[in-house]
């Protein structure tokens, strides 16, 4: 038992410190946009974190679940930045956008509590489809979004005196502000990380593994089922808030582009591929699909000269569509995702031993 | 006269044109077996769905505990001390045996999202208090051995049994329980009987569908009989057996 | 009143697209239960196909009259699509057809992106035009304007789905599909080769698929890689709003949407003082698959409800 506890207390401190060195490693070989690159990976897992909580605990699939992202996002922008004129600091805007979001998640999900499966996957679509047709057109006659155009001059994050907004300075060296931005996100990450497992692990994660496995079952056991699914949106539109502003904030630019369907899509991808439920599996996800992309792109276009003289596939495009078979091989070879839940797995198994549910 | 537990006047269930209950009356007294019984199709289940909360009746009133229940939803039912098995077990497949029973105590517990992401004391006491009140429930029916096997691998009777101990974990006052020995070995079934007797004894009025008619008239204080979606008899079980309509309907059906 | 009729004469054509490619989403989900969301990329293969050809032709130096082009391309893509949606069937849903239901679901995004990017490796990303074979002229009816074409795109449109119920309820494979999606096992049972029929299925709408595609494309004068994704999106509102499952109801259900799209763009400016613009247009669909699945989820015609896990 104890050496159990020793080896798991080691592993635990060989990637702490592995995830507090990691910016300075990769900065130093690769060049700061690759920090910038993980402190995108880290936004991503927040966002898929809370995808999780209502796709992978409550079973519950969500289609439009950047609609969340972009209230937070939008929240930040337009209270902090030369837009309307305020410049409120982070500390009152991000807990705005979240709380925003999170009442967002209920209004969007108390009209969808009768639907299941596909239904409630299309419906939430085009629930992101009519936030993002909004912001796309809300700047006439009263300029609310700005429109296409999107909201610049966003504030960064201010801590006391000190912006995140430039480079700083550290042991007589200069560091760009995507390292300050990285232990920024870090810190909130580990946060979302503990309440996920701490709700999963609790009368409420138990409540929402009960909906999903048999929601008749549930419902017969005492469990408010509109409560807890709407516990469920709103938790995890809450998450999608926080990395909205954070977004923001990181960005200094948002405009409608950035919450489009897509972006829906491959958050729940990452839930999919890293393996739904299990919070080690879609931080893997995340962190895989936020990365592996850009690796493409920064191999393909060299590649392609190196072997063909020419570029025969436009990066973006064998990116993505690299993507989309990934999604197809994956569900067809290991629907479960990189690393399930036991209970997934289970799951998987039996289905496709033809064991019928429930 | 003992004291009435549940009551049900003129229920009325339609599904399209369909009328699946047709103004059924009935009451269970406190500390009872109360017995339901009648041919396929009769509507039993139905009015198991209605008195549950799973079904909204059309017309009707239905109280229980001197609360008005009518058309209330589910886990309001739940609330109030009624708690059921179903026909075909509906176990959360995947949780273990332990995990089941726990999520039976939800009703009884308060612990919400914010107490969960704080762990604090009361979170934490109440968390432990739910999984020792989830043993005691598993001893109670006589299945700890399996606490942590998921309940997908759990043999027949041994899921019926986590079903009764999820149940009981809602702390009920009616218990119902919809075709409990269907499948059963005589073995089992009699191991299941003097569960009843035991759950009875310790304050729990039960509500029981079962199709082994010499297990009812054993077993249950008083039976109903439903045919066609209507209440054709109800009383003792020897005044029942020799209601010539119950014959004809029930038992006449079953032997011809 | 101009205003008035000249919507509802937009919204008859465009309806009557979504009802071609609604009944191609029916038609499998009342089959197999499922929502094939890579529908929407068969409609724009459609079109691409058939652009591609006509221009192939006319840059051969082949002249032919518009419509015997446009005749021409719809042999080549009609084929290729139902082949196209043979590929579909087999490459992500027959291998899952037991696996919990996120898997097809998320197998037919996959395919959904790789589509699209495959038409993008083929035509670009840049809008086609529809090359300018076919007359535009115009008649009026009660003081609106309609082409020619888009008289005929409804007429058409109606033929065809006319012959789809014919079909279905008259020959011995609309049997099989109407055995299958009652209950699978016992029509297989029956003798009925389910594999057969749901690839039948697929085949039949991915062909309505084609040609609606087509129809899009010249009713809008262009096609796009992307355009695959909104009209599916909407014609699968439409077979929501008519009842999922049911072959009439995703015709009713197209025409009607249509007609609420239109008149939904041409009067919002009003109805909500201006606030509001044509701008809007497509949160229409949108509104009207919420509404109907939250009050009517079995649709105007249907009878099944909307709770399938």
């Amino acid at each position: 038992m104890t050496m159990v506890n020793n080896k798991k207390l080691g592993l635990f401190a060989v990637s702490a410190i592995a995830v507090v060195v990691l910016p300075f490693l990769v900065g130093g070989a690769l060049g700061n946009s690759w920090v910038r690159i993980l402190d995108f990976a880290l936004l991503y897992v927040m966002l898929a974190l809370g995808l999780n909580m209502v796709v992978g605990f409550a079973g519950l699939l969500d289609l439009g679940f950047i609609a969340f992202y972009a209230v937070g996002a939008y929240s930040y922008a337009l209270l902090s930045s030369p837009h309307f004129g305020l410049h409120l600091p982070f500390y009152i805007t991000i807990p705005i956008g979240a709380v925003l979001a999170a009442f967002f998640g209920i209004l969007l999900g108390t009209p969808v509590l009768r639907l299941k499966g596909d239904y409630l996957a299309i419906v939430t679509l085009g629930f992101g489809e009519i936030i993002r047709i909004f912001i796309n057109n809300l700047n006439a006659p009263i300029n609310i979004t700005n429109g296409p155009q999107g909201v610049n001059l966003i504030d960064p994050i201010q801590v006391g005196g000190f912006s995140f907004g430039k480079s700083f300075e550290l042991f007589g060296q200069t560091f760009s502000n995507v390292y300050l931005y990285y232990y920024f996100f870090l810190v909130l990450t580990v946060g979302v990380v503990i309440m996920a497992w701490r709700l999963q692990h609790s009368r409420i994660g138990r409540a929402w593994v009960a909906l999903r496995e048999d929601d008749i079952a549930a419902a017969a056991m005492g469990i408010n089922i509109r409560n807890i699914k709407l516990l469920a949106f709103a938790l995890g539109a809450l998450s999608g808030g926080v990395a909205g502003g954070l977004f923001s904030a990181f960005q200094g630019f948002v405009s409608p582009e950035s919450f489009s369907l897509i972006e829906s899509i491959m958050i729940l991808a990452m839930i999919v591929l890293g393996g739904m439920g299990n919070i080690a599996g879609v931080v893997l996800g995340a962190v895989m699909l936020t990365i592996a992309p850009e690796i493409l792109r920064s191999t393909i276009g060299p590649l392609q000269m190196a072997v063909f003289g020419k570029t025969i596939v436009d990066p973006e495009n064998a990116r993505m569509l690299l993507f989309g078979l990934a999604m197809v091989v994956m569900m067809l070879v290991r629907p479960e995702g990189a690393w399930p839940s036991k209970r997934r797995r289970m799951e998987f198994q039996d289905a496709k031993k033809g064991v019928s549910h429930g | 006269m003992a004291e009435t537990l549940l009551k049900i006047e003129g229920i009325v269930k339609r599904f399209g044109g369909l009328v699946a209950l047709n103004n059924v009356g009935l009451s269970i007294n406190k500390g009872e077996i109360y017995g339901l019984i009648g041919p396929n199709g009769a509507g039993k289940t139905t009015l198991f769905n209605v008195l549950t909360g799973l079904y909204m009746p059309d017309e009707g009133t239905f109280t229980f505990a001197g609360k008005d229940l009518f058309r209330a939803k589910p886990h309001v039912v739940v609330g109030t001390g009624i708690a059921r098995t179903f026909q075909n077990i509906r176990l959360f497949a995947e949780m273990t045996a332990l995990e089941n029973v726990m999520v039976g105590r939800h009703i009884r517990t308060k612990a919400g999202g914010l107490g969960a992401i704080l762990r604090n004391k009361g979170t934490m006491d109440e968390e432990r208090a739910i999984e020792a009140k989830a043993r005691e429930l598993l001893e109670y029916v006589g299945i700890s051995s399996v606490a942590d096997e998921r309940a997908r691998n759990l043999s027949y009777g041994h899921q019926r049994r986590l079903e009764i101990a999820r149940a009981l974990a809602t702390e009920p006052t009616l218990l119902a329980l919809d075709e409990p020995a269907a499948g059963m070995n005589p073995r089992e079934t009699s191991d299941l009987k003097d569960l009843m007797a035991k759950i009875r004894n310790d304050g729990v009025t039960i509500l029981l569908i079962e199709h082994d008619v010499k297990l009812m008239m054993g077993l249950c204080d008083r039976i109903a009989v439903l045919d066609y979606g209507k209440k054709i008899a109800e009383g003792v079980p020897e005044m029942v057996r020799n209601d010539p309509k119950v014959i004809e309907a029930y038992l006449g059906v079953a032997h011809a | 009143m101009d205003i008035f009729v000249q919507q509802i004469l937009n919204g008859l054509v465009l309806g009557s697209i979504y009802a071609l490619i609604a009944l191609g989403y029916t038609m499998v989900y009342g089959i197999m239960g499922l929502i094939n969301f890579a529908h929407g990329e068969v409609v724009m293969f459609g079109a691409m196909v058939t652009i591609s050809v006509i221009s192939a032709l006319m840059n051969a130096g082949i002249n032919l009259p518009g419509p015997l082009l446009v005749l021409i391309g719809l042999m080549i893509s009609i084929p290729a699509c139902m082949l196209l949606g043979f590929v579909i069937e087999r490459v992500a849903y027959r291998p899952l057809r037991n696996a919990p239901r996120l898997a097809p679901l998320i197998t037919a995004i996959g395919l959904s992106i790789v589509l699209q990017q495959v038409a993008i490796l083929i035509w670009g990303r840049n809008y086609i035009p529809f090359p300018p074979i076919l007359s535009h002229d115009t008649i009026t009816i009660l003081g609106a304007s309609i082409t020619k074409l888009q008289v005929i795109i409804i007429v058409l449109c109606l033929v065809i789905m006319a012959g789809l119920l014919v079909m279905v309820e008259r020959t011995k494979l609309g049997r099989a599909m109407r055995a299958t999606s009652q209950n699978p096992s016992v029509a297989g049972l029956m003798g009925v080769s389910v594999n057969k029929v749901i690839s039948a299925t697929f085949v039949i709408g991915s062909g309505l698929g084609a040609i609606a595609g087509v129809m899009v494309a010249t009713n809008y004068d262009q096609a796009h890689y992307y355009m695959g994704f909104l009209i599916g999106l909407k014609a699968f509102t439409a077979a929501v709003l008519g009842g999922i499952g049911n072959l009439g109801g995703a015709v009713a259900g197209g025409i009607l949407l249509g007609i609420i799209e239109s008149l939904g763009a041409g009067y919002i400016g009003t109805l909500t003082g201006g606030f509001l613009g044509s701008n809007y247009q497509d949160i229409f669909a949108f509104m009207v698959l919420i509404m109907v699945l939250i009050f009517r989820p079995s649709g105007l015609l249907g009878e099944k409800m909307a709770d399938r896990a």
